[in-house]
């Protein structure tokens, strides 16, 4: 669906509304929702500090798995990892990171694993592709690149660190 | 830590922002390490790595269990292993009930699986099982829905004391593969001592039970693991020794001439520890008798992990009752 190229162009575009969103005054932090927002928050916050030595950054990573909403609905547990915030959230500014917003249910989780580490001044919502068809009240702040697909089919981003090649792909699978 | 990096990329996940991984958990039941495979028992200690970190954060809770009961039934007295799965649900959310054989319907004549069945008739999801008789966790499994997690069946397993004894193994050292670990005591009697020499062999290590030859029967050999009894002859060739607590309820039984005789041929003491590796990992599943399996400059010294143990057991608890409850056909 999308090459190689076309994910950096929408990383580079979700790049710049990050920078500019970013506040002078407060510390912000940019955390990744695992596995691919991972990736993404590691990259996104690398650049920064390389080019943005001025602002404080911290980085990252939540696990979602025990606040997903379908926990009770699904057989098998697959492997959980460590959430890694070694810092204070209370006050910050978060830039939360994902690959796809689709239903929102995965934010929302995200949302209440965050309160659990404390009170962030503000959040924001930041995706590579928003590819739509919420089911709850959730819209992502900053959007690499738009798609349209049907509900039925799943949208999956891959990048090098995770899948070994770029892109973005259209799956039956649901 | 021997973390495994998942990189395959199966297609069976529905949603995006979670990855699939290769191995699923399945089971409904933990009951002891002899059922389970090594890869299983691996994803049992990575899945307790991620729950360690949840006992770091201010909030000391997530919501996995939300809405689900946990039923601690202790038809054998217990004080840690009860308390470390209480505080180990609550941290997941699940709501507790305790159920104690003294002063209970147990008295009265009930029989252990009609008990099981009248709690489980008020919606209960995980029932943590202690209880004199062995296999009585195994033959509760077959009989109710609910998942049944084994506390310690009789002399026969204690699985998840061996499950946090072998996670603080391996993340004091590193790694279980190749590791020599002595286990020290009343071997014959001790599901602690079965379970860890079940685990430890799977895992790759090599094991040797340590103790008089009354406690220690040469019959343990076929388990895989060696049998010696002398204390002072494997010091110096072990990297961990697990020190088993004496049990003095046995002393009536002919098995122990007496506790100074005892102690003199198999405690550790500061003068045994010198004779061990310089980094050797002292252990002990509590509670110590302090002067006679252990000394306490060496149960309180660098060399031990005995607290440790009792952290990383909540960990691998949380780790249990999650995994068990999302195991299993719905």
């Amino acid at each position: 669906m999308l090459s190689a190229k076309q994910v950096q162009n929408a990383l580079d575009k979700l790049y710049r509304q990050i920078v500019e969103a970013l506040p002078t005054d407060r510390q912000a932090a940019v955390i990744g929702i695992r596995t691919r927002g991972e990736t993404l928050a590691t990259r996104i916050c690398d650049r920064l500090r390389a080019e943005r030595p001025d602002l404080d950054i911290a980085h990252g990573v939540l696990d979602i798995t025990f606040y997903r909403d379908d926990l009770s609905r699904r057989r098998g547990a697959p492997l959980v990892r460590a959430t890694e915030i070694d810092f204070d959230i209370d006050e910050t500014f978060v830039v939360l990171v994902d690959d796809v917003v689709h239903t929102g249910r995965s934010v929302r989780a995200a949302l209440d694993a965050l309160h659990d580490f404390g009170r962030a001044r503000f959040i924001r919502l930041a995706v590579l592709i928003d590819r739509g068809g919420r089911e709850l009240p959730i819209s992502p702040d900053f959007v690499g690149r738009k798609v349209s697909a049907a509900n039925t089919k799943r949208v999956q981003v891959r990048l090098k660190e995770n899948d070994g090649e770029e892109g973005v792909f259209i799956i039956n699978s649901f | 830590m021997a973390k495994k990096a998942s990189s395959s990329s199966t297609l069976s996940e529905s949603r995006p922002g979670t990855e699939a991984r290769p191995f699923l958990w399945t089971r409904k039941d933990l009951l002891g390490l002899d059922e389970l495979s090594a890869e299983e028992i691996v994803h049992i200690l990575d899945t307790a790595e991620s729950f360690r970190e949840v006992s770091t954060r201010s909030i000391k809770k997530v919501p996995a269990l939300r809405g689900k009961v946990v039923a601690l039934l202790f038809f054998e007295d217990s004080t840690r292993t009860r308390m470390s799965f209480e505080l180990a649900a609550d941290r997941l959310s699940a709501d507790t009930l305790l159920f104690t054989a003294k002063g209970s319907s147990v008295a009265k004549g009930e029989t252990t699986l009609d008990t099981v069945r009248n709690i489980e008739a008020m919606g209960v999801d995980v029932f943590v099982v202690r209880h004199r008789q062995p296999g009585a966790p195994h033959m509760l499994a077959r009989k109710v829905r609910a998942s049944i997690v084994n506390a310690g069946d009789g002399a026969h397993e204690h699985p998840t004391q061996a499950l946090l004894d072998i996670f603080t193994i391996r993340r004091r050292l590193g790694r279980v593969d190749g590791l020599k670990v002595a286990i020290v005591g009343d071997i014959a009697h001790s599901r602690v001592a079965r379970s860890n020499i079940l685990g430890l062999t799977k895992l790759g290590a090599e094991v040797v039970v340590v103790g008089p030859p009354t406690l220690v029967p040469s019959a343990i050999r076929p388990m895989g693991c060696e049998v010696s009894h002398s204390l002072d002859a494997v010091l110096g060739e072990v990297d961990v020794i697990n020190m088993l607590r004496i049990q003095f309820e046995r002393f009536g039984s002919n098995l122990f001439p007496s506790v100074r005789e005892y102690s003199k041929l198999y405690g550790l003491n500061a003068q045994r520890l010198k004779r061990c590796r310089k980094d050797v990992l002292v252990m002990h599943p509590g509670p110590i008798n302090r002067g006679v399996e252990l000394t306490s400059d060496v149960a309180d010294g660098p060399n031990s992990c005995i607290l440790q143990q009792v952290t990383n057991g909540l960990a691998v608890r949380m780790a249990v009752l999650y995994l068990v409850s999302q195991g299993g056909p719905a």
